[in-house]
């Protein structure tokens, strides 16, 4: 007996051991490699981490990061990560994080709170250049964080030929609320439904905003969830839903919006820029023109998603990555990348260039002026995926009841 | 007298190769300890820590926080608590249909294959392990196929004028679905009104939803295979006197399997049940590969809510808590599993009935016990 406990003490004391030894084996572990408001700067060669949409982006980001690198002769590999967030989680975590990458708004604040950031955006030479309200998406705390990336905005998109079977021209594109369920009642046939979106607030948060709602105010800061105007534009919706000329696209059969209009299950839906992308892969045939959503009691109104370009506090070579960025963001570079996998330029010196080189897709880009952006504020994303789970049975549910609950969880965070 | 057994049955004549057992074990109690009572022990510190995701959980600047993220997922009042109460609401309905319909369809098929009389049994043992060795991932997306709006299933179901519900974006509890049928779309008050983990007695009462049930059917397809393995060993392992002696007493074929094969085989009953329960508990692969949570959170489990808050969100302290709860429930579940299937002694009322009558109860029912017994004998005795 005696001896049996010795034993345990002794692997004990070496699993202890190799604890302390595993845990003290980081090196990076102890540094702390950013200093105050000063760039660290070193010869290391950058890493660029990004969530591609396909080989298009992978390439084009390829080639722009090569072509910085030789002209500035400092080393840059780009890295098409498989699942971006559990491995910049992973990198933070390691503090061996990769220097530039891809950020979503929902993950700024995650990050950003927990120092893994560096917040760079007031040294960017090309600060003033980018749209105001995308640099408020990547604002928190009071400091703007990093470069938007790029943008998109949701715009109504029409298939044509069905448009015009239905007896409808130019002048009749909606304009109100009114005109839309009147133009979605009379393009709803057995075949197909007048407007098919995904039954998802990153859709349907179009019609708050046009209500002149949203779900927290622009600083994500405090939680406006329940507010008159959401509850009519939810309302506005459910009418539609009701009525059976609006329907959910996995209701129609469709994993999204984009897929039951190539489809023509639908003759309207509401979703972004990245759909034409998607419309020329899959559904080739399919003619299609893209109008501005319509005005609610508000005015005009549409959401906004972006990403930024985040630099890693724990990165080695900071200064050399506020360079590529920089160039990465330039007029010049993001033309490259919206000709070859189609975003939107997030500075406002290429628009009118971009405006010229597609102009079936202005309404777009026109949205810049008025477009809200999602809550970015630490665990909102929680909040909009609950909320989500109660928008795909709206037409059941009370608006009020919806937005009370979305409301509650929103404060919860702000507090 | 008693040094001596002490001696023997510790160290033994090879008392000099200690040191040699340990060199040899060694590199597999290292292994263990690095890559599992290490990172077990730092996970157990970051549930109860404010630990960001950055850096070392044992640097200075990570705090000791005692039980609150354990409290903000058991009585947070939040998000966080309705999410982990929606996850395991899934789980359990998971598990509680799984695990007997696995054990079930796998003995079926180990007792099916196991019959000297079936022609080419090696090609359906074959047949029925397949989905076992096939990736989950790999599993996952062919189901995802068959069970769309207009996939395989539907179609088939169309063929019998079924129309097919939208499996895997149908939000809706089987058990709701089953109420609504005969008009109940809403609970009664006293089920609505209270609630637990965030999730009200109601919605607790809901059943898997059909895109849970659709992964139930998934569960049962790829894990019968394996478990039908272990019951085909076992029972090639039990003896057939006691199967003998039944047919002499009379027991017919449905007897048999109930009285004599299956008591003989709880051992592995018991493993096939630990192991299916663990399993279930564990739910990962198919929500993370399929459906991430949807449709409504339904196919949310803990598991996956421990990755997500943890990668996603950077709650680590909390996502490590949700392990060790899972941790605790499965532990639970697994000891008490092993006292219901425990050995029991033979109980009084089924001794009675091999034993002659006590003295004590022969007054009194001496004629009844006479005439079961009689009854008993005219039952054995061949029918003319």
């Amino acid at each position: 007996m005696q001896r049996s406990i010795q034993r345990w003490f002794i692997g004990g004391a070496a699993a202890m051991a190799a604890s302390i030894a595993l845990s003290a084996c980081g090196s990076g572990y102890t540094t702390s490699p950013q200093k105050n408001g000063t760039l660290t700067s070193s010869n290391t060669a950058l890493t660029v981490m990004i969530g591609s949409s396909g080989d298009a982006e992978t390439a084009a980001v390829k080639s722009a990061v090569a072509d910085w690198s030789k002209a500035s002769g400092t080393g840059a590999t780009v890295v098409a990560a498989s699942n971006l967030g559990q491995q910049l989680s992973q990198g933070f975590a390691a503090r061996k994080p990769a220097d530039v990458f891809y950020l979503s708004t929902d993950a700024l604040a995650g990050y950003a709170s927990n120092g893994s950031l560096l917040a760079y955006g007031d040294q960017l030479t090309n600060k003033d250049d980018f749209y105001p309200s995308l640099v408020k998406s990547f604002t928190y705390s009071g400091k703007f964080y990093c470069a938007p990336k790029d943008f998109s905005t949701l715009q109504l998109v029409i298939n044509t030929d069905i448009w015009e079977k239905a007896g409808l021209s130019d002048s009749d594109l909606p304009t109100t609320w009114a005109q839309l369920a009147s133009v979605s009642k009379k393009l709803t046939t057995p075949e197909h439904v007048g407007l098919g979106i995904s039954g998802e607030y990153a859709r349907i948060g179009s019609f708050m905003a046009q209500a002149g709602g949203s779900l927290m105010n622009d600083e994500s800061t405090e939680a406006t969830a329940d507010s008159d105007a959401n509850i009519k534009a939810l309302d506005y919706v459910k009418d539609l839903l009701a009525a059976g000329d609006l329907k959910y696209a996995k209701d129609l059969g469709a994993g999204w919006g984009g897929e039951a209009f190539g489809k023509g299950l639908a003759a309207m839906t509401i979703e972004g820029n990245w759909i034409t992308g998607a419309l020329r892969a899959d559904y080739p045939n399919v003619k299609y023109k893209v109008a501005e959503l319509p005005a609610g009691p508000a005015g005009k109104g549409t959401l906004q998603f972006t990403n930024c370009w985040g630099i890693a506090a724990d990165s080695p070579n900071q200064a050399a990555a506020l360079k590529l960025v920089e160039q990465l963001t330039s007029k010049g570079e993001q033309l490259a990348f919206s000709k070859a996998f189609g975003p939107m330029p997030s500075v406002k010196s290429a628009a009118p260039e971009w405006k010229s080189a597609n102009p079936a897709l202005v309404p777009f880009l026109a949205a810049a002026d008025y477009a809200k952006g999602v809550p970015a504020g630490k665990g909102s994303a929680d909040v909009v995926t609950e909320l989500n789970s109660k928008l795909e049975t709206l037409v059941t549910s009370d608006p009020q009841t919806i937005l009370g609950a979305t409301q509650k969880n929103l404060e919860a965070l702000a507090r | 007298m008693h040094a001596t057994t002490k001696r023997s049955r510790r160290s033994g004549i090879r008392r000099d190769e200690t040191a040699s057992g340990w060199l040899f074990a060694a590199p597999m109690l290292i292994l263990l300890a690095v890559f599992l009572v290490v990172p077990v022990l730092m996970a157990l510190w970051v549930s109860f820590s404010d630990w960001a995701g950055r850096g070392s959980p044992f640097s200075g600047d990570v705090h000791f926080v005692g039980f609150k993220n354990y409290q903000a997922l058991l009585a947070g009042g939040g998000l966080a608590e309705q999410d982990f109460g929606t996850a395991l609401r899934n789980n359990a309905w998971y598990v509680v249909l799984v695990v007997p319909l696995q054990t079930a369809v796998s003995l079926f098929l180990a007792v099916l294959v196991n019959r000297a009389i079936l022609r080419g049994r090696g090609v359906f043992r074959t047949v029925f392990y397949f989905p076992s060795v096939t990736s989950s991932v790999a599993m996952t997306v062919v189901w995802l196929f068959l069970f769309s709006a207009s996939g395989a299933v539907n179609t088939v179901l169309s063929w019998v004028g079924v129309n097919g519900p939208n499996w895997f974006n149908d939000s809706t509890g089987i058990f709701h679905n089953l109420l609504a049928a005969f008009g109940v779309s809403h609970g009664p008050e006293f089920l609505t009104g209270g609630e637990l983990l965030g999730v009200s007695w109601w919605g607790w009462l809901s059943g898997p939803s059909v895109a849970m049930s659709a992964f139930i059917l998934m569960a049962v397809f790829t894990t019968s295979g394996t478990f039908m393995l272990l019951f085909i060993a076992a029972l090639q392992n039990l003896a057939g006197d006691i199967t003998e002696a039944a047919i002499m007493d009379g027991a017919n074929g449905w007897q048999r399997f109930w009285r004599i094969t299956i008591p003989q085989l709880r051992p592995t009953l018991f493993t096939v049940l630990t192991l299916g329960l663990i399993g279930c508990w564990q739910v990962f692969d198919q929500v993370y590969a399929g459906t991430e949570g949807a449709p409504g959170k339904t196919t949310l489990t803990p598991a996956y809510l421990s990755y997500s808050t943890a990668f996603n969100n950077q709650q680590w302290g909390q996502g490590a808590a949700i392990a060790f709860i899972l941790f605790v429930i499965i532990v639970v579940f697994t000891v008490l599993q092993r006292w219901i299937l425990r050995e029991r002694a033979v109980s009084k009322r089924h001794i009675r009935l091999y034993q002659g009558p006590r003295p004590s109860e022969e007054g009194a029912n001496t004629e009844t016990l006479a005439a079961r017994r009689e009854t008993t004998i005219k039952s054995r005795e061949p029918r003319p």
